[in-house]
């Protein structure tokens, strides 16, 4: 693909014009999602940040969970921060019993795994796969990856401290997850890392 | 995070946890029966308080922070983000928040005042505020002071969105005429808004507030919020509006939907269908002024 993807932002609830931003400035077109119609119009998905029990519900009041667990095994790329890692994992512990995801990287999230807001914190992240200095890592009551399946690739760590070994980070194929929010950062490096892996995919 | 690598409490932090809650509705409880409603309808935090703003509206006397033990419960029945409110200028009402661990602070309005003169400096704190604001100037003096979110004030407890309006539509329309200003305009601009120049320059800039902005006071209906939404607001908070009507479960649905759906009128009359009886409301006119609690905050 030489043109720009379009890349639409699931618009449901969370920090969608962060997103937006950060996709426009790595050369994606961009539209919000919220319906079937809107979905079929990209090429590729960012799942905000935001509250993934809410996320779930309303995918799943408007009808739009059977359409993106549809362009999940078509091979839609989509990438997800925060709430969008655990909308795009297999398990989910501490959710609520209710809760469903999209699916289709094969990892086991816990919610809320770091605390409370007052928990809340940042730390340097190194991503290896994208290269260059250090992520500002900002996890906002954020999860953590619990288990990997042998087809996901683990793209970060928490270097140090008592979390150190925490997978925050992970691809499998066309789908990317993070624990936190380049989003709001002004750090662009993992969006256009995910337009050229759509640019790849097409 | 006890390591020295990890960083707690960083404006990014603070200010993000609210671009998260944004497109959402927050809604206020007073017991984990209202909490588990609100979570199940999909809202995206609850405020955990003694008594709604109606019902403080019609019992009167001093309106303080809700017992731990009430926040506590709450905290324990829902995952979703909890807030809490604590009294304009009660520092030591927002310790106790922070000590219990809820995830956003509400100096509020809606309870009696503990200073006249000063509001908390909220810097001080590891968990974030969000303060009310009638305008501009008193928006930009709460984030001078630290607050990480700002919502319109309206007139709580009243189920009438008129002030809610107004508040809405001043902020949003000094912001566009703050962005029209030329450099040296903003001198004078600062000083009569009673901001600090330097916020005003990057509001001046930007045309839009450096933190998320929500509407509250007095939204009701599924249509409050849609029109709050298409007004500017990031998201809702609703108070009384659910729980003081006829079926808080439908009407907490309707709401949260209007509001993702707020620019499509279909799916807003869809749910604002069969909703049952809406609060009672008292129109905002007939409130003495000196009973407002929009007056409260300077």
């Amino acid at each position: 693909m030489t043109s720009a993807p379009r890349v639409g932002v699931l618009s449901l609830q969370g920090d969608v014009r962060e997103h937006l931003i950060a996709l426009q400035a790595s050369g994606a077109l961009t539209s919000t999602v919220r319906t079937r119609e809107d979905l079929a119009a990209v090429d590729a998905l960012v799942i905000p940040g935001g509250e993934s029990t809410t996320m779930s519900k309303l995918a799943l009041i408007f009808d739009l969970m059977d359409p993106l667990r549809d362009a999940v095994a078509s091979g839609m790329p989509m990438y997800g921060s925060c709430a969008g890692m655990i909308m795009l994992a297999d398990r989910v512990e501490d959710g609520r019993p209710d809760q469903k995801t999209i699916g289709g990287i094969d990892i086991t999230v816990r919610r809320n795994a770091f605390g409370r807001q007052v928990d809340s914190f940042e730390i340097p992240i190194t991503i290896e796969a994208i290269g260059g200095s250090p992520f500002e890592g900002v996890f906002i009551r954020a999860p953590w990856v619990e288990q990997v399946g042998p087809s996901v690739d683990v793209l970060a760590r928490i270097e140090q401290g008592p979390r150190a070994g925490t997978i925050v980070a992970v691809q499998h194929e066309g789908l990317l997850a993070t624990s936190f929010h380049p989003e709001i950062t002004g750090d662009h490096r993992v969006h256009q890392f995910f337009v050229e892996l759509v640019r790849q995919r097409a | 995070m006890t390591d020295s690598s990890a960083t707690t409490g960083t404006g990014r932090v603070k200010r993000g946890m609210a671009d998260m809650l944004k497109g959402g509705v927050i809604m206020d409880v007073v017991n984990v029966e209202q909490a588990k409603i609100a979570e199940d309808a999909g809202a995206v935090a609850v405020m955990a308080l003694e008594r709604v703003p109606a019902d403080i509206r019609a019992e009167g006397g001093v309106s303080r922070m809700s017992d731990p033990d009430m926040i506590d419960a709450i905290m324990a029945e829902v995952s979703i983000p909890v807030m809490a409110k604590a009294r304009i200028g009660h520092f030591a009402e927002a310790q106790i928040l922070q000590s219990l661990g809820v995830d956003y602070i509400d100096e509020s309005e809606v309870l009696t005042p503990a200073d006249y003169a000063n509001h908390i400096d909220k810097w001080n704190f590891t968990i974030p505020f969000v303060c009310g604001a009638t305008n501009l100037g008193e928006a930009l003096r709460r984030i001078n002071e630290g607050a990480a979110m700002i919502r319109s004030k309206g007139e709580a407890g009243t189920g009438d969105v008129s002030n809610a309006v107004t508040h809405m539509r001043t902020i949003r329309a000094e912001l566009r005429r703050l962005s029209s200003m030329a450099p040296d305009e903003l001198y004078v601009a600062a000083k009569e808004m009673q901001a600090p120049y330097d916020l005003v320059v990057e509001v001046a800039k930007a045309g839009k507030l450096p933190v998320v902005l929500f509407t509250a006071g007095g939204i009701a209906t599924p249509a409050d919020a849609a029109m709050m939404m298409q007004l500017g607001a990031d998201g809702v908070f609703v108070g009384s509006g659910i729980f003081k009507s006829g079926d808080p479960a439908r009407r907490a649905h309707a709401v949260v939907q209007a509001t993702v759906h707020f620019d499509n009128p279909d799916v807003v009359a869809k749910v604002s269908r069969g909703l049952g009886e809406a609060m009672v409301g008292i129109n905002v006119a007939d409130i003495p002024v000196h009973h407002r609690l929009e007056e409260r905050g300077w």
